[in-house]
C-alpha cells in the first residue's frame, strides 16, 4: 500500500502502476455533470474556471449534506464515464488525476498518457466508510447546483485504486 | 371505511425513505456476508470487507449508504375499505419524501429533465399505487441510485422465443451494466405484461427478499432464478467490476400474462446497496 501526499508531482505520477493500491492525502475538488459542462464552457469562452485545474485532482462525487457535528455525509464516486467527453480538455488544462468508479474510454486513457496524468477507482457505493477520510469540506462553486456544487475537500488516507496510470494502462481493458 | 389520515402516511414515508437509506435490508447484508466468506480473490474480499464495514458504518452513524441517496420509488397497496382523510395519496407521499430527505440529511438527486434544474428536495417519487381487498395500507419504498437504474432494459422478445435468448439478453444487460452499476448486483427481472409492465415488474421484483438456494426448487420461475443467478456469478465481474466468484447476490423475477404476439422481458439491474423499506399502516 502506498501513501501519496498531494499536490501529485510528476514523480508520483511516475511511480503508479495500474492496479497499485494506495492511500491519498490532501486536497481534491469534487465535480460531476453539470460543473464539468460548465467548467468545458468556460475553458472554451477563455473565462477564469472556479478553480485552477493545473495540478489538481478531481474527485466524482455528490455528497450527501453533512449530518449536525459532521463534516461530511456519505461520499462514494459516482460513474466516472458519464465524464468522459469533458475529460481530455481537462487534462490538456492541467489536470492531473480523477477518483471514480468503473472504466474509462479509449480517448480518455490516450488524454491519461499525453498529458502524463493518473485516474483513480475509488469503493463504489461505500459513502459512509470513505466520510471518515474527509477531514474538511468548503463549498467554492456552483451552490445553486445543490449535490453537483464543487466542494474543496482535505481528505486523509483516501482507499483507491490505480484504474488508468499514465502509460495509459486501464485497469479494466 | 377505515379511516387513515394522510398525515400518517406522510410520516411512514418519511421514515421509509430514512430508515431504506441508513440501515442496509438484511438480506442482502446476509449475502454480502455469504460473498465475502466464500470469495477466494484478495481483491474481492477486500472490497466486500469494506461494504460490510461500511454498512455498519452508515448504521452507527446514521450516514446514508451511499451517496446516491435515489429517487424514492414508492408502491402501494390501498384497501378497497380505506379513507384518506385529511389530503390526497400522492401529496402525502410527496410530503413524506421532502420531509424524510430533508430530516434524514439525504441528496436531493431529483432535478428537471431539461433545464436539470434540481427540485431540491427530492419530490416527486414515483408512485405506483394498486387497490386490493382490506382496511389496511401498505407502502414500500424503493430507492433507486441511477448508477445502476441508467443500466436497465427491456426488450421485446417473439413469443415463440426459446428460454435461452431470454437468459442470454438478461446476461447480456448484467454484463453491459458492468462496474459502473455498482456490482454484486440485485437483477430485477420483469416478464410478460407490456413492455411498461415489464418495466415495473423488473423493478418491483427488487422489493423481493433475495434467497439463499439451498433446498431442492420445484417450480419454473425459481429454477430459471437460480440458473441465472450461477451464470451471472461465472461472468468473473466481481465487486467494483474487478473480477471475483459474487456479481449478484441475486436474481428476482416476476411475471405475468402477456399477448399472444409478443414476450416482454425487462431488466432492472440494482447495486450491491440494494435498499427498500416497508410499513403497513
Amino acid at each position: 500500500m502506498k501513501k501519496i501526499s498531494l499536490p501529485l508531482t510528476q514523480k508520483i505520477i511516475g511511480q503508479l502502476k495500474v492496479g497499485d493500491d494506495v492511500f491519498l492525502s490532501g486536497i481534491v475538488y469534487t465535480a460531476r455533470d453539470q460543473a464539468h459542462k460548465r467548467i468545458t464552457e468556460l475553458i472554451k469562452a477563455g473565462k477564469k474556471l472556479p478553480f485552477n485545474l493545473e495540478g489538481q485532482v478531481i474527485f466524482y462525487c455528490g455528497p450527501t449534506p453533512a449530518p449536525r457535528g459532521k463534516v461530511m455525509g456519505a461520499c462514494g464516486p459516482t460513474t466516472s464515464s458519464r465524464m468522459d467527453k469533458f475529460t481530455p480538455l481537462l487534462l490538456q488544462n492541467g489536470l492531473k488525476g480523477m477518483i471514480g468508479k468503473g472504466s474509462r474510454s479509449k480517448e480518455v486513457a490516450r488524454a491519461i498518457e499525453r498529458y502524463k496524468a493518473v485516474y483513480f477507482l475509488a469503493p463504489a457505493g461505500a459513502g459512509a466508510y470513505l466520510s471518515r477520510c474527509v477531514k474538511k469540506s468548503n463549498l467554492i462553486a456552483y451552490p445553486e447546483l445543490g449535490p453537483e456544487a464543487i466542494y474543496r475537500l482535505a481528505v486523509k488516507d483516501f482507499p483507491l485504486i490505480v484504474g488508468v496510470d499514465m502509460k495509459g494502462r486501464n485497469l479494466y481493458a | 371505511m377505515r379511516k387513515i389520515k394522510s398525515d400518517a402516511i406522510k410520516e411512514a414515508v418519511s421514515h421509509l425513505c430514512i430508515q431504506a437509506n441508513l440501515v442496509l435490508r438484511k438480506d442482502i447484508f446476509l449475502a454480502l456476508e455469504r460473498a465475502y466468506r466464500s470469495e477466494k480473490n484478495k481483491r474481492a474480499k477486500g472490497i466486500l470487507k469494506i461494504l460490510l464495514d461500511n454498512a455498519s458504518i452508515a448504521k452507527k452513524e446514521k450516514l446514508p449508504i451511499c451517496q446516491d441517496t435515489g429517487m424514492a420509488v414508492v408502491f402501494v397497496e390501498i384497501g378497497n375499505r380505506v379513507k384518506i382523510t385529511g389530503g390526497n395519496l400522492e401529496e402525502a407521499i410527496n410530503a413524506g419524501v421532502r420531509e424524510g430527505y430533508q430530516k434524514g440529511c439525504l441528496r436531493k438527486s431529483v432535478c428537471e429533465p431539461f433545464s436539470r434544474r434540481n427540485t431540491r428536495d427530492n419530490s416527486p417519487a414515483v408512485i405506483h399505487s394498486r387497490m386490493v381487498k382490506g382496511e389496511k395500507l401498505k407502502i414500500s419504498v424503493c430507492i433507486k441510485g441511477f448508477g445502476a437504474e441508467n443500466k436497465s432494459q427491456v426488450k421485446m422478445f417473439e413469443p415463440t422465443a426459446a428460454v435461452k435468448e431470454i437468459k442470454d439478453f438478461i446476461i447480456r444487460v448484467v454484463k453491459d451494466a458492468g462496474p459502473d452499476a455498482c456490482p454484486p448486483f440485485v437483477v430485477g427481472v420483469g416478464i410478460g405484461g407490456t413492455a411498461d409492465y415489464a418495466m415495473f415488474l423488473s423493478k418491483k421484483a427488487l422489493l423481493k427478499k433475495i434467497t439463499n438456494y439451498r433446498l431442492p426448487i420445484t417450480d419454473y420461475v425459481s429454477k430459471l432464478e437460480c440458473d441465472l443467478l450461477k451464470e451471472i456469478n461465472n461472468l468473473n465481474i466481481g465487486p467494483m467490476g474487478l473480477g471475483g466468484k459474487t456479481t449478484a447476490m441475486g436474481v428476482n423475477i416476476l411475471t405475468y400474462p402477456t399477448h399472444i404476439a409478443g414476450l416482454p422481458v425487462a431488466v432492472n439491474i440494482s447495486c450491491h446497496a440494494t435498499r427498500s423499506a416497508t410499513k403497513t399502516i
